[in-house]
């Protein structure tokens, strides 16, 4: 995407494109650890969802389905907070490819 | 009608408001200019304002309050005095990012430690960075009129900036003057309807309003807010003389007093010029070719306007009302040196800080400065480039 320059923004800041957010893949800044879904024991309380500070957990009818990783930054929330044991969320360790930047 | 009142500097703002007639008030009340925000309350009161008047519980809030309700598309008015603009500090810089034409009210006020509740400018000049526009008042008529030029600079196109208009605290916020009030109508009519450009409530066109910024975008965004107050010495005159032509009183950047002739000069703002006015008449009878310069803009600083009406004298003399602790010389005084500094012949600038918590500056101390002026204009030479004026030394 080409970024415009001081001219061309729009007045005081505004973002005149509201939701585009989802282009800022967030997902680039894991480094080494990432979330894996193990769905067994998965009682789909929806701490992980509540917890998610990136809106990376795929809920569809109320049932824990998958995580997004183009915006899961790895933090290790969901894992922390998942309550069943064993743990329905794990870290695992991810090779680190470096980022290209935010936005695509 | 147009008519003649008695107001003090607080009540001029509050007429003016009246007048305006904002969409949204939002202000939380401070010595000294707790009486602005009461007068409108009372005007509330009495149904003579239609706007919203929003009395938060803190000026932080106050100035969030403006935020909201200017990027809700709204014409917003606030005021303030010393500590409670301190603390609008964080939202003052994003009401200046966003462009949001915001005007305020400042019965300029002394900041603690210690306290008082006394009149200098370090309230204003703390924020001279904020981003606003700074408009200032030497008396109450400077400031009714200020403060209605105030909304057509901050909303103009160009400008889109908010704007402080300052009044020295108690000097002016409570000294009675006989005001100029005009004509309900002919203010409405000067100030004009307000467009936003951008409405949170325009659901027909959906924005966000100061969401992140990464690296990536911050400097653009903070380049095209300089551009607004990089624009407005345009608007700030072309406002300046067309209420003039309205009201008959025309506005500058500063007012030149008895500069035609003169060879040393006193630089001085707000209700100290008027003292300073009389000390210069008294000095051109003793027989010194002395001026004074009043500056009423301050930011943006009019540096080229300014260095042209100075750079004839021999000795200049750049008080300030508020001091920078650390720096070479008080805000008013780096401006104005600053300014004259590729001028090949240029005066030389002396620099005084008066007037703290409102100590008192009178005939004789602009006198003192006076004959300083001729010791230089005849020497050459400055003993002391930044001192003090009206203070107990030894
Ligand atoms: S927190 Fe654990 S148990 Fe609850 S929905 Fe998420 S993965 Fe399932
Ligand atoms: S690791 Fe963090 S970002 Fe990724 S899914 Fe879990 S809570 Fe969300």
């Amino acid at each position: 995407m080409k970024k415009e320059t001081w001219k061309e923004l729009p007045l005081g800041c505004v973002n005149v494109h509201p939701g585009n957010s989802r282009e800022n893949l967030t997902g680039t800044w894991r480094s080494g650890l990432k979330p894996e879904f193990i769905a067994e024991p998965c009682i789909h309380c929806m701490f992980c969802w509540l917890y998610c500070p990136h809106f990376a957990i795929i809920v569809e009818d109320g049932v824990m389905k998958a995580i997004n990783y183009n915006y899961c930054t790895g933090c290790g929330l969901c894992a922390e907070e998942c309550p069943t044991k064993p743990k329905s969320i794990v870290m695992v360790k991810e090779e680190v490819k470096l980022a290209e930047g935010g936005k695509k | 009608m147009k008519t003649l009142k008695p107001l003090n500097g607080n009540q001029t703002i509050a007429e003016a408001t009246r007048q305006v007639d904002p969409d949204v008030i939002a202000a939380y009340p401070i010595t000294p200019s707790t009486a602005i925000v009461e007068s409108i309350a009372q005007f509330k009161a009495d149904g003579l304002i239609t706007g919203e008047f929003v009395c938060p519980e803190s000026e932080h809030s106050a100035m969030s309050v403006c935020i909201g309700a200017a990027s809700a598309g709204g014409r917003v008015m606030t005021a303030t005095s010393s500590q409670g603009l301190a603390l609008m500090w964080e939202m003052l810089y994003i009401a200046a990012g966003l462009r949001l034409p915001i005007v305020a009210g400042i019965a300029n006020r002394a900041l603690s430690a210690p306290i008082n509740i006394h009149g200098d400018h370090s309230d204003t000049m703390g924020a001279r960075d904020s981003g606003w526009i700074h408009l200032y008042s030497e008396n109450c008529q400077e400031a009714y009129d200020n403060f209605i030029q105030a909304f057509r600079i901050a909303e103009h196109m160009d400008v889109r900036t908010p704007v402080f208009v300052g009044l020295d605290g108690f000097i002016i916020s409570h000294s009675v003057e006989v005001v100029q009030v005009e004509d309900d109508a002919e203010v409405k009519k000067f100030i004009g309807e307000y467009k936003p450009v951008y409405s949170l409530l325009d659901m027909s066109r959906k924005i966000t309003v100061g969401p992140l910024d990464f690296t990536d975008y911050y400097f653009e965004h903070k380049r095209s807010q300089i551009e607004g107050i990089e624009n407005a010495p345009a608007v700030i005159e072309q406002v300046g003389k067309e209420f003039g032509l309205t009201f008959g009183r025309p506005y500058g950047f500063f007012e030149e007093y008895r500069m035609e002739d003169a060879e040393t000069a006193i630089v001085v703002m707000s209700s100290a010029a008027g003292t300073g006015k009389d000390a210069v008449d008294e000095l051109r009878q003793e027989g010194l070719k002395i001026g004074l310069l009043k500056p009423r803009v301050f930011r943006p600083f009019p540096y080229q306007k300014m260095a042209e009406a100075l750079k004839k004298m021999k000795a200049v003399a750049v008080l300030d009302r508020a001091s920078s602790p650390g720096a070479f010389g008080a805000p008013l005084f780096t401006e104005i040196r600053n300014a004259l500094y590729d001028y090949a012949e240029r005066p030389k600038v002396i620099n005084y800080v008066y007037g703290l918590g409102g100590r008192d500056i009178k005939v004789e101390h602009f006198k003192e400065v006076g004959a300083k002026l001729e010791k230089i204009r005849k020497t050459g030479k400055v003993e002391e480039m930044c001192g003090y004026l009206n203070l107990r030394e030894s």
